[in-house]
Parts: C-alpha cells; structure tokens; sequence
C-alpha cells in the first residue's frame, strides 16, 4: 500500500549491532537534536505586551448596535433567539412610548434582551438571521467572571454605548458577503 | 600559626562559599532558560531584565512558604537532613585547585583552601557521606515515596562509586599521585588526561551524573514516579537546601571532571603568562571549563529520558564497572611496560 506520509519506517526486533548496543551514538545524535531546538527562534508571543492578531473573521463577543442617531436598532423580532443553535438567546419585547423616538428606532423594541455566554457557541447565525442590523459579533473576548449567573449578559452589557460605539466593519468587509 | 595565613585562607573560604552558592543560585535559572529554550519556550523573563532576578525571587518565594514537618516524622533528622547535604556539596569545594597562585600584598596566595596529598581520598569519602543527608531525610519523612527515594538514592551511589573509584585510581596511576594539585600539575598545558584516557572519561562522566542524581540518573527524585522523592514531605527553605545542594554538587562534580580530565586550571599557551595574568586567566579558563560541564549536564537532562531502575543498576554494576576495570587494567601494564619493569622478565 502506498504510504501517506514520507516517514514511513519499518520496524524489526532484530538484535542491536554492537555500535547501537553502545547507546553513545543515540545519545549524541539526540543531543545534536535538543541543540538545534536550542538555537530555534521562539514562537511565543508575550502576552501582556504583545497580543496574538485575530482573524478578520473572528468570531467574538456581541454588540447590539445603534444606528447614526443613536437609537437602538434591534426591533425584538426574535429572529436571532429562532437561529440560535444553542438557545443562547432571549428577549422580551417592548412597545416604544411617546418621546423614546430618540432611543428606539421603530415602535417595537427589546425591553430585556439576554445573552448566555457560556451557551452561546459563537457560531454567528443571530448575525446572520437579524434583518435589523441590529446584533453583530465583534474581535471582542468575553472576560472571565467568578459566578455562572455573571455570564449572562443584558442589555447593559450589549449594547453599545453612544459616545463609544463599537466598530465592526472588520468583519463585514470580509469575504465574499453581498452587502445589503 | 601564621595570622596573614588564617586571614588568607578564611578570605578565599569565604569566596568560594559565596561563589558556591551564587552559582547555584544561577544554576537554576540556567537551568530553566535552557530547559526553556530546549523546548522552544522562553523561559523565566518576567523578574528584571531577561529574568536574571528569578534566582532571588525563588528563594524569597521559598523563605516565606510554611516550614512544615509531618506529624510522624522524626523530628531531629528530618531537621537535619537537607543540613548533611548542603554542608557535605559545599565542603568538597576545600581541595579544588582554582588556580596558579596569586601575588597580593606581597604574599603568595595558593588559590586552594587545603592543599591534601590524599585529596582524592578526601573527594570520595565526602561523596560517600553525601548520599546520607537524602538517606536521612528520605527516612526521617516517615512517607513511602520518600523512603522509596532514600532507598533508590543510597544503592545508585553505591552501585556507580565503585565505577568512579576505578576510573578515579586509573588517573591516579597515570598521575602518580593522590593530591590534586598534582594531577592538574601533570596535565600542563595541553596534556589533558581526557586525550590519554577518554573510555575513563566517559565512565567518570557517567558516574558523576549518577552520583549527583542527575537526569538519566534522577532516580532518587523522579517527579512522576515518586512525587519528587526524598524530598516529597520537605517544603520552604528545607527543601530549597535540598535543591541546592544538588546545584552546588553540580557545580563542584564539573569542577572536578575539569581537574581530573580537562586539566583544570590548564591551558595551550600557558607558558607565556606568568604572575597574577597566569593567575587570573587560569581562573578564568577553569570557570570556563566548569560552566562547559554544566552546561553539558543539563544539555543531557534535557535530552535523555530517565532510566529504568534496573537498566540503572545493569549498566552500573554489568557495563560500566567492567569497563573501568579493564580500562585500568590496560592503563597498569601500559605504565609498567613504559616504566620498565617487565624489561628482566622479557
């Protein structure tokens, strides 16, 4: 059969010759390997000082995004928490009062909007089914947290804020997506 | 006595314990680099520049952990256990010859602590007794692992002591003489022994990696296997004695190869310095071939797999003792037959 690599070798049990009985060349020939590792480049990457670059694609932590006015764009469809593989998702819809038009950009929005972030698998489909543009997933890493409850994330933590707002046009300038 | 003499001697004592232990102390950064850079890693880099403070905040790390002793433990030996052993890696370094000597304040400074004619004699006795501060501590820990690594520890001495004897008394007979400063006397310049006797080189070699437990040989203190061994039960400054002790064993095992086999403070060329130049470069030559050997000792640390103990013991006592002996053997009848004592026989 052919092999599937070029390291292919052949094992015997036959006895040693008396130069492998001797164990010195082994030893030698093992030493010369350690010393070339010795003299190696390293590929460690420092990590406080410099960060590993991510992917453009990288799949992160999520943002809800406001639109140029500052209003939110998520309407509360619940299209995301349907795409959801991995029911991370969930929301309770609001309906917008008169004098919100400043914070919400169509009548219905998202009075509490969750994020389990040990469920959620960042897989992107919540990205992909939003017809708002509302939800996206950014180079962001989720922190570390000491209770499990602290994981899930609300509105306070999604969404972005106004004077900050997050960029994502890394990732939406990627590939071959068709703009909308 | 001769008070200039005591100030001397108690100057250069003093020197060599420090740099005994300073050396150790780097030992085991340099160690960790090199572990590091064997594995593609980088190493300890975060204390100082290039990590070069480790060494200091290893041992303040060690000083302030708790000082434990188990509850079934003998008290008084498991106290001086990592004592032994300390005291017996540092006091080899008595009857090393670091150099030439040294004209200072018009004084000639031999560059040796005790000049023995028995200095050999000396080496091998406190190797001998070196093994009891691990026996001791192994077994006053009142633990399994502990014992097993006592036990495992004191038969390796005895199994590769004898191999070192032999290669030991072959350069003896090659050199004529017991004292140290004899044997680096007659490798003047470059009439190294290791060129006159390289199987004896190896044996030796071997040898002092098993006598200072050493990786093949770290059988008294395989991690996975005994859980550090001897020293399983010791934690803060104990068993920090514990691993100096080994680094500074290290370091006086390389030292001595260098002597016996390196011609110690030796060098090509050397008769063309005389004085305190032939002083300082002669110690410097001598620093250079020490810190040569340990890095070859940790270059095979970081290469070679921990033995099996009876592969241990079968190339103790079934390889390299046979060898050593032969070695020897072939050593006498060459010497005598030069010296001429066969010529009425033949």
């Amino acid at each position: 059969m052919e092999s599937l690599t070029n390291r292919k070798k052949v094992v015997s049990d036959k006895p040693m010759t008396f130069m492998e009985e001797l164990y010195l060349p082994a030893i030698f020939h093992g030493m010369k390997v350690t010393f070339k590792h010795m003299l190696q480049k390293r590929k460690t990457i420092k990590y406080p000082e410099e960060t590993r670059v991510f992917a453009p694609v990288y799949r992160g932590m999520h943002v809800l995004k406001r639109d140029e006015k500052g209003r939110e764009n998520c309407t509360a469809c619940g299209l995301c928490a349907v795409a959801c593989p991995a029911e991370a998702i969930t929301m309770i819809a609001g309906e917008r009062k008169k004098g919100e038009e400043n914070l919400y950009r169509e009548e219905k929005y998202a009075e509490m909007y969750e994020i389990n972030m040990l469920r959620c698998i960042f897989c992107g489909l919540c990205e992909e089914a939003c017809p708002k543009e509302a939800i996206f997933l950014t180079d962001r890493l989720v922190p570390t947290e000491f209770e499990r409850d602290e994981f899930i994330y609300g509105k306070d933590k999604l969404v972005e804020s106004i004077d900050f707002p997050i960029d994502i046009t890394k990732r939406q300038h990627t590939g071959n997506r068709t703009e909308k | 006595m001769d008070t200039g003499l005591l100030i001397e001697k108690s100057v250069l004592v003093l020197i060599i314990f420090l740099i005994s232990l300073g050396i150790a102390a780097y030992q085991t950064y340099f160690e960790r680099k090199l572990a590091a850079w064997i594995q593609d890693r980088v190493g300890p880099d975060r204390a100082g520049p290039f990590g070069i403070l480790q060494p200091i905040a290893d041992g303040v790390k060690m000083f302030l952990k708790e000082d434990f002793i188990p509850k079934d433990a003998d008290k008084w030996l498991f106290i001086i256990g990592p004592g032994i052993a300390m005291f017996t890696s540092l006091i080899t370094s008595a009857i090393i010859p670091w150099g030439t000597d040294l004209e200072l304040f018009g004084r000639t400074i031999t560059l040796q602590v005790a000049d023995f004619d028995i200095g050999i004699l000396y080496l091998f006795a406190v190797l001998s007794i070196s093994v009891y501060g691990i026996m001791i501590g192994g077994w006053a820990s009142n633990n399994k692992y502990s014992l097993y690594g006592a036990i495992r520890a004191s038969s390796q001495m005895i199994s590769y002591e004898l191999a070192m004897g032999v290669s030991a008394i072959t350069i003896i007979l090659l050199s004529g003489s017991l004292s140290l400063t004899d044997i680096v006397n007659k490798q003047h310049g470059m009439n190294w022994n290791i060129f006159y006797q390289p199987v004896c080189f190896i044996v030796f070699f071997i040898c002092s990696l098993a006598e200072t437990n050493r990786a093949p040989f770290d059988l008294p203190e395989c991690e996975n296997e005994l859980i550090g061994g001897y020293h399983t039960e010791y934690s803060s400054m104990k068993l920090g004695l514990y691993l100096f002790s080994e680094y500074t064993a290290m370091f006086i095992s390389a030292a001595i190869i260098s002597i016996l086999f390196l011609g110690g403070y030796n060098f090509p060329g050397m008769d063309n310095f005389s004085g305190n130049t032939l002083a300082i470069l002669s110690l410097v030559v001598f620093f250079s071939k020490i810190f040569l050997f340990i890095f070859i000792f940790m270059w095979i640390r970081w290469t070679i797999p921990r033995f099996r103990f009876d592969q241990l013991m079968h190339l103790g006592w079934k390889v390299l003792i046979p060898v050593a002996l032969v070695n020897l053997l072939i050593t006498a009848i060459v010497i005598s037959i030069n010296e001429g004592w066969f010529n009425e026989l033949m």
